[in-house]
């Protein structure tokens, strides 16, 4: 079912929120990377306003369920979407990058609490997205006398791990080990996320290094794989309520347009790794069209 | 002379003492740290039967995780199950792990400071037959320089054994070290094992003056250094010996205390002598008590195919060796 419409009116203010506060964060720092978290911030407003079981005042909450983000360079647009949410202050955003800051470059798991795990050096949140899911589906069993966690899940497990990734880090093999592993061990309780935005460092990806077909890769590593615009919350909010269905590991393939809301960059991947000059800052948040 | 307290095997250098490869206390640990702990789970990348950590596999099928031929994985895999309340125990050949996964340890697990126990077998040129590409030599240098990963390397398997459910009950990340090769149990149960502490094997005899020379070693050279120590000591040599299980933490203290009384320092390992063991050693000595240091390892050059006792002696590591570098050295 997609949300009502006033949540998605809803939604897409806490969006723009974020945008403004991703735009501000990343000219302040002077460094960072601006195409991916604009392109990102709808999906982060869904996460931590609509889908995400959690609780900002008690981050380690056991019930709570987990968003890891692998690639670690858009972490602006999840810092702005915590601190929107209530985890920490809005003014503390402006303190990306800086020395002493819990805001590191990327993001880093003891310093921030909220943050699941340390990121940036890609291919690596997948895999350890498939080991919280694994260990959260252990019940226990008893052999020898002792009790212990067996892998055979009793009930469907009610918390869920999603794991947001970049297009660009499919091109690690450490990301094609956790997909084979996801797969074999059924792990249903994992919906991982591509920024399917077409753009890495060096240009774009199907120059770089092709990824398509990429759903059928992944359906041929026995994922279920869903495909939406990115930049559609109501589509993405639909699309993760019906991965809750399928008794595979699901992809949700989200198309976005990096750079979105700021029409002057989209699309443009030299933004991928440039942040805004002091009037860019103000231009980009005054035209920001959504 | 041996030091009563290390409660050594009574037959410590008998001919017939029992030989067993340091992995197998791998196997016998892991089990007993299984059934101390539900949350221990071992994940295995498809060498299951010469990491021994089949043993665990059939008392606990359901927290045994096979990851198939993916260290990476398996490694990153382990710091998510970490954190989500397990203690994982990740199992390959040191060469794989942490070799081939050096950055996702150092991310992952290092970084977050996840409870995961990295058990790195085959370390050494006493694998043999495989050659220089399974032979790990590097490994103690890439551990140890990250913050936070204590490092072991055990002397034989009864000590590894201890190892590995010591790391179950200790918080963070732990490499442990084990050799392939059937190396002789000299240690006992009631000999003494805490992460952070060394054990003397052997101290020089009262009657003949103070030791020239502190022998300080670690894994299962600690055997050849305390032959090495007792051929000395026939020619009038006397020495400490000094098996250092822990490199990290160090045992300082009694580091320290062997600098003062010898005034000179030997350091053996199965490793390059470039980063490891015996750095960790010069590093702190150099600092705090400079004394004359020869270190004692494999010196810049990668292992290749032969008997275990072949390339222990071809590269200077056996007790024959040994001997004469420390009988060299303290004539310097």
């Amino acid at each position: 079912m997609p949300p009502a419409d006033a949540k998605i009116k809803e939604l897409k203010e806490k969006a723009r929120l974020i945008r403004e506060t991703v735009i501000r964060m990343l000219t302040t720092a002077g460094s960072g990377h601006t195409a991916g978290s604009l392109g990102m911030a709808d999906i982060f407003a869904a996460f931590y306003f609509h889908i995400l079981k959690h609780d900002p005042k008690n981050p380690e909450w056991e019930e709570r369920d987990r968003l890891i983000l692998s690639n670690g360079h858009i972490c602006p647009a999840l810092y702005a979407a915590m601190a929107h949410s209530g985890y920490f202050p809005v003014e503390e955003c402006l303190t990306l990058c800086k020395f002493g800051s819990r805001l590191q470059g990327h993001p880093e798991r003891l310093r921030l609490p909220g943050i699941e795990t340390t990121s940036g050096p890609l291919g690596e949140g997948l895999s350890q997205a498939a080991g919280m899911a694994l260990a959260l589906r252990m019940g226990i069993c008893r052999t020898l006398g002792v009790e212990h966690a067996c892998q055979t899940p009793s009930v469907r497990h009610e918390k869920r791990i999603y794991c947001v990734m970049s297009d660009g880090e499919q091109d690690e093999g450490n990301t094609w080990e956790a997909v084979m592993f996801a797969g074999k061990n059924k792990l249903s309780n994992l919906t991982a996320i591509i920024d399917r935005n077409g753009i890495q460092i060096d240009g774009m990806t199907e120059e770089v290094m092709p990824l398509e077909p990429l759903a059928d890769k992944y359906r041929a590593f026995n994922w279920n794989v869903l495909e939406v615009d990115g930049n559609d919350i109501s589509a993405f909010v639909v699309a993760v309520d019906e991965a809750k269905a399928s008794e595979k590991p699901t992809l949700i393939i989200a198309h976005t347009i990096p750079g979105k809301g700021v029409q002057e960059i989209e699309n443009d991947y030299h933004w991928h790794g440039k942040v805004p000059t002091k009037e860019e800052c103000e231009r980009f948040i005054k035209y920001l069209n959504i | 002379m041996i030091n009563p307290d290390a409660k050594l095997n009574a037959k410590v250098f008998a001919d017939d003492i029992e030989k067993t490869p340091v992995r197998n206390g791998f196997g016998t640990g892991i089990v007993e740290a299984g059934k101390a702990d539900p949350r221990v789970v071992v994940l295995c990348a498809d060498l299951a039967e010469s990491t021994r950590a089949e043993s665990f596999k059939k008392i606990f099928p359901e927290r045994f995780i096979e990851m198939g031929v993916a260290e990476q994985n398996m490694a990153t895999v382990a710091a998510g199950m970490a954190a989500a309340g397990k203690i994982p125990f990740i199992t390959s050949y040191a060469v794989f792990s942490p070799g081939r996964n050096y950055e996702q340890i150092r991310t992952t697990i290092a970084l977050n400071k996840m409870s995961v126990k990295i058990c790195g077998m085959h370390a050494g040129v006493s694998v043999g037959a495989d050659g220089a590409t399974h032979q790990m030599l590097e490994d103690i240098g890439m551990m140890r320089t990250l913050p936070g990963m204590a490092v072991i390397v055990p002397c034989d398997a009864e000590e590894a054994r201890k190892a590995v459910i010591v790391a179950a009950k200790t918080d963070g990340p732990v490499y442990i070290r084990f050799g392939r090769s059937a190396t002789p149990v000299f240690t006992t149960s009631e000999t003494p094992f805490q992460i952070g502490k060394s054990l003397t094997l052997w101290d020089s005899n009262p009657s003949a003056g103070g030791p020239k020379v502190a022998i300080l070693s670690t894994g299962s050279l600690s055997y050849a250094a305390l032959a090495a120590a007792n051929e000395l000591s026939k020619n009038g040599v006397e020495s400490i010996v000094l098996h250092i299980s822990t490199i990290k933490p160090l045992d300082e203290e009694a580091v320290l205390n062997a600098a003062k009384r010898a005034g000179r320092i030997v350091t053996v390992e199965e490793h390059q002598v470039a980063g490891g063991f015996g750095s960790a050693i010069a590093e702190f000595l150099s600092e705090t008590y400079p004394v004359p240091i020869k270190r004692i390892g494999v010196l810049d050059q990668f292992g290749q195919s032969g008997s275990p006792e072949e390339l222990l002696a071809h590269y200077g590591l056996d007790a024959l060796h040994i001997a004469d570098t420390i009988r060299a050295f303290v004539l310097i």
